[in-house]
């Protein structure tokens, strides 16, 4: 598949995003005061509003991006927009009473987490559900879409409370949290190393029908040019380097991350310093997501050739 | 609505037969004309005369080669468009709307106005039958022309599918596969009509006829005609001798 920059863009960073509100809701300790009140949820905000923003850059027409609220009974990409809206705004309650009465009300933060949570796990699901794409049509896809994105609102969370409170706790649990979501990660790898379009039942045979008479492969494209399908689905680059991008992911993701928490842990140093784990895991996402999407092999591809399209 | 109607009064559709086609591209040609012209934007392209065009078409041909263990291979001209699956995954992950079944005959369509250009259906869709028009940046797809088949302003014979009027093998033939007794139907129950992809779960309608066996190459041989051993006589005896003794 394309691997769209926007599309990057959008799931890592609202994914991100939505994390911050899951653990502001939550009740995570956060700084008190106005400023913290103010600033904290802007930041969470403006990371969910940013993706979601630019997931609009993809399409043709983003004038008319309020009519993907309409179709919820049936679609996960509409069900994602009304859902993220529906949480943002509570969530703008939420920050409104936070900074008037400098509490958290913890009933409507819980649900607001349970808002966020469900957001990112529907964001995953516009992808999980493509039988077209076997890479991403198993559960494994929203579990680690909604670690990743719980596990940066942990990191963000636990660094900004280092405003206010030297203890170095939080640190642990960032390390247990990064090691799972990457855990996560790596069972989705060893499950798209075995799952194909062959292993889904899907060859060239089966595409043309005409497996019962013998060997198929393709003679001729039905132009010599490109078209938005091959342009769209059938992308090839990314397979080419892919051990390496996977090396450059888990080291700016996991291994950068964890050192840093494991660091702040040994050493009681501030959690400001996750702020630091968190940025270098969000440059880690972006590599996981490039190749989420350039790894993937759509089924239409089949009718261009195959892998080697 | 994109959730699917549970079932539709008829189920129209196309039989490709495999058999017949000739891989002339006519009927892209003829869906193109009539297409960009008629339900919706018109088909752009760009860039048409020079290196890298790329436009916007419902229908492609593609050719394979298949080949059997015992026999040489053969060539396999394959014409592709829009299935309108019963089961069409296409509609129901449209966030819009713009993209439905119809519950009376089956037709899938994308109401272009409300089409946000988001792709996800050419995603979803296993056949590549969907693309996006590269000036308009809405979806487009095939229409079973539905602009031709009720339309009652042309002549009747003209009331089917650009595709299927203009075929010149007679490749490609369009009825009601809901009604056993439809051309179409007896089509594929004569010559074992098939489904696309059927592990993706889309239940096609559209269904393929499979090439017909080749005549086996042994056979061929001893068909071919005898080589002439018996002697001319007359002048072009004559003739014959005197050639050879020349040379
Ligand atoms: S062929 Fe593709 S576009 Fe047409 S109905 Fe089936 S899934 Fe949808
Ligand atoms: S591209 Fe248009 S028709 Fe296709 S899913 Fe998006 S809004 Fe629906
Ligand atoms: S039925 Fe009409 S729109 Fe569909 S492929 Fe044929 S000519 Fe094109």
């Amino acid at each position: 598949m394309h691997p769209a920059i926007s599309v990057i863009f959008f799931t890592v960073t609202s994914g991100a995003g939505f994390g911050l509100i899951a653990m502001i809701g939550a009740g995570m300790p956060l700084p008190n005061g106005l400023a913290a009140a103010f600033f904290i949820p802007a930041l969470a905000g403006l990371l969910a509003v940013a993706g979601l923003i630019s997931s609009t850059f993809h399409l043709g027409h983003p004038e008319r991006a309020w009519r993907a609220f309409s179709q919820w009974r049936s679609s996960w990409l509409s069900r994602e927009g009304v859902l993220s809206v529906i949480t943002l705004i509570l969530f703008g309650l939420y920050t409104l009473a936070w900074m008037i009465s400098g509490e958290r009300i913890l009933w409507l933060g819980l649900l607001i987490a349970i808002g966020s949570a469900l957001t990112v796990y529907m964001t995953a699901m516009i992808y999980a559900q493509m039988k077209t794409v076997p890479h991403w049509h198993t559960g494994l896809t929203p579990l680690c879409y909604l670690l990743f994105s719980l596990t940066c609102g942990y990191l963000l969370a636990a660094g900004l409370n280092g405003f206010a409170s030297g203890a170095s706790s939080p640190a642990g649990l960032a390390v247990v949290a990064i090691a799972i979501a990457w855990a996560c990660k790596y069972a989705w790898w060893k499950q798209a190393e075995t799952t194909s379009l062959e292993a889904a039942g899907s060859t060239m045979e089966s595409a043309t029908g005409l497996g019962s008479i013998g060997k198929v492969r393709l003679l001729e494209r039905p132009h010599t040019g490109e078209n938005y399908l091959t342009h769209e689905m059938i992308h090839v680059v990314g397979r080419k380097h892919a051990a390496k991008l996977r090396i450059i992911a888990l080291a700016l993701g996991a291994a950068l991350p964890l050192l840093i928490a494991l660091g702040v842990w040994a050493f009681a140093a501030s959690t400001l310093w996750l702020v630091l784990a968190f940025i270098v895991l969000m440059a880690g996402l972006f590599v996981e997501r490039w190749l989420f999407f350039a790894e993937a092999e759509h089924a239409v591809s089949l009718y261009y050739g195959g892998r080697e399209a | 609505m994109t959730s699917l109607p549970q079932t539709t009064d008829k189920a129209l559709g196309l039989v490709i037969d495999l058999d017949t086609c000739v891989g002339c591209h006519a009927c892209i040609i003829n869906c193109k004309e009539w297409n960009t012209g008629g339900y919706g934007a018109p088909l752009a392209d760009l860039d048409p005369y020079g290196t890298e065009p790329v436009g916007s078409f419902l229908n492609r041909i593609h050719t394979f080669e298949v080949s059997p263990d015992n026999a040489p291979a053969s060539i396999v001209h394959f014409p592709k468009s829009c299935l309108h699956c019963a089961d069409a995954p296409c509609v129901t992950v449209c966030p819009t709307g713009a993209s439905y079944k119809r519950s009376e005959d089956g037709i899938v369509l994308v109401d272009e106005s409300m089409c946000i250009g988001c792709g996800l259906c050419a995603w979803a869709c296993p056949y590549g039958a969907r693309e996006m028009d590269p000036v308009e940046n809405v979806m487009k797809k095939c229409t079973l022309c539905v602009d031709r088949i009720y339309n009652e302003n042309i002549p009747e014979e003209d009331r089917q599918p650009a595709c299927v009027r203009t075929c010149p093998a007679g490749a490609r033939h369009f009825g009601d596969f809901s009604d056993p007794a439809s051309n179409v139907s007896k089509l594929v129950a004569e010559r074992g009509g098939i489904d696309l992809m059927p592990e993706m779960g889309t239940a096609p309608v559209n269904k393929y006829l499979p090439p017909r066996p080749k005549t086996k190459p042994e056979s061929a041989s001893s068909a071919t005609a005898e080589a002439v051993t018996e002697k001319p006589g007359g002048f072009l005896g004559w003739l014959d001798q005197a050639l050879e003794k020349l040379g």
